[in-house]
């Protein structure tokens, strides 16, 4: 694999083999410690971000490699008006791989037209983020132990919600997935995304608008953030942010064995006395993160 | 209304009523220095209406434009008075330059000298998308 732009570059089995790694590095850490020695990553963060940077970095660091990177395009001969091109190519003269976040789409796939090296897509706009998705794919098998045969139901901003979409892609190809959609009518489920994943794929789903009535049946919750720099209009943003609030007192319909995720930031969709609640497992997410972009720097650079 | 028949050169036909002049200029036809005919509004059996454009003078016309604008459109090329050739025109897989990318938050929007490189991916619905930001291609 040259470059990860988009969750789709990855076939069903090469989803398999990373968490399979993943899961290996969970279980042997001391045995990836060296893999990336005298190995360098540039982060390229041409917009801010808490947990996919110092994820990236992190998993590097623990591969036993270097990091190098900027963080805010003011940072960088970007706010020079240096293109994106010119950028990588001289980033390529130094690193070994990319990991890049931009604020426009498709900005990571110009830069792997440029590079010389192998870059990932950490995030463009409101576009592509595969490796959230790669995130996810591993909480949900390492929390349930399978891909296959289970009910997924995705709450919140599910229009606009990017991590949303991959996810649907992502989890389409596996047998026996049902999915629940649960949002408000403005923020519902493009019907590209129904029409060419579902319907396609003859998968089935249901939509409705009350978490409570659909909790109980659920092996899976996953919970969207209402982002505010998505709407047009701050009436609308205030009116529908609080729509679909989880709180432990909702947890009591739902099963012992549930699985809540986020992608997070989260801002108040999920209560904090969710926390510490068994079935939360969105700070594990953001762990297991680090495990997949590990596995994901090795594949890469081609690592055993 | 007649027009001449030409004794080498190309006839671009079956191109549907009104979409001349946009090929006309995706051709650059404008800057040749032969003759040139564009018959608008010809009546066609198979199409009602259509528009014919003449050249006189055996070009090599970029076929990815034509199959993007319409794949309907037929090309003969004549010799000595004679149609010695027909180019098949097909959809496009891939378009570069031919139509922008309207999406503000695409790279293209900031990043100049981007070439716009649109993709076909649906043949059956002619739906084209960015590379970059896989937004479908407008209508024109």
């Amino acid at each position: 694999m040259d470059n990860l732009i988009d969750i789709l570059d990855l076939s069903v089995e090469e989803i398999d083999e990373l968490v399979e790694k993943a899961k290996d590095i969970i279980n042997n850490p001391d045995a990836y410690r060296e893999k990336c020695r005298y190995k360098k990553l540039a982060t390229l963060f041409f917009e801010p971000s808490t947990r996919t940077r110092l994820s990236f970095e992190s998993a590097m660091l623990d591969l036993g490699g270097y990091v190098i990177g900027f963080s805010g395009a003011n940072n960088s001969s970007a706010a020079k008006g240096e293109s994106v091109a010119d950028t990588v190519r001289t980033v390529g003269c130094y690193a070994d791989i990319i990991a890049m976040r931009h604020p426009k789409e498709g900005a990571p796939l110009v830069a792997s037209m440029h590079a010389g090296i192998p870059v990932i897509n950490a995030g463009d706009g409101g576009h592509n983020h595969p490796t959230q998705t790669l995130t996810d794919l591993l909480t949900i098998n390492m929390e349930k132990g399978r891909f296959t045969d289970m009910t997924i139901g995705l709450c919140g901003d599910l229009k606009f919600g990017r991590t949303v979409h991959s996810l649907i892609e992502a989890m389409s190809r596996y047998a026996g997935i049902r999915f629940v959609f649960i949002s408000p009518k403005e923020l519902k489920l493009p019907s590209y995304v129904v029409d060419d994943y579902l319907v396609k794929n003859n998968i089935p789903y249901e939509e409705t608008t009350d978490l409570m009535s659909a909790l109980p049946g659920l092996d899976i919750l996953y919970m969207t953030r209402v982002q505010r720099e998505r709407f047009f209009n701050e009436e609308d943003y205030i009116r529908l942010k609080d729509s679909y609030i989880l709180t432990r007192e909702k947890l009591s319909v739902a099963r012992p064995d549930l699985t809540v995720m986020h992608p997070l930031p989260r801002v108040n969709e999920i209560s904090v006395d969710v926390d510490d609640d068994d079935r939360a497992a969105y700070f594990k997410q953001v762990r297991y993160g680090k495990f997949i972009r590990m596995a994901l720097i090795l594949k890469m650079l081609g690592i055993e | 209304m007649n027009i001449d028949g030409i004794t080498n050169g190309l006839v671009i036909d079956h191109i549907e009523a009104g979409k001349g002049m946009e090929l006309y200029n995706a051709l650059h036809l404008g800057d040749l220095n032969s003759s040139v005919a564009l018959i608008k509004n010809v009546s066609s059996h198979k199409m009602g209406k259509k528009d014919i454009i003449k050249v006189d003078e055996v070009l090599d016309v970029d076929l990815e434009v034509l199959g993007f604008i319409d794949p309907n459109i037929t090309v003969n090329i004549i010799k000595d008075n004679l149609i010695v050739g027909k180019k098949h025109i097909e959809l496009p897989k891939k378009v570069t330059n031919l139509i922008k990318c309207k999406n503000p938050r695409c790279i293209t929007s900031t990043e100049q000298e981007l070439p716009h490189i649109f993709k076909l991916t649906d043949p059956k619905t002619r739906t084209y998308r960015c590379i970059y930001c896989e937004s479908k291609a407008k209508e024109n």
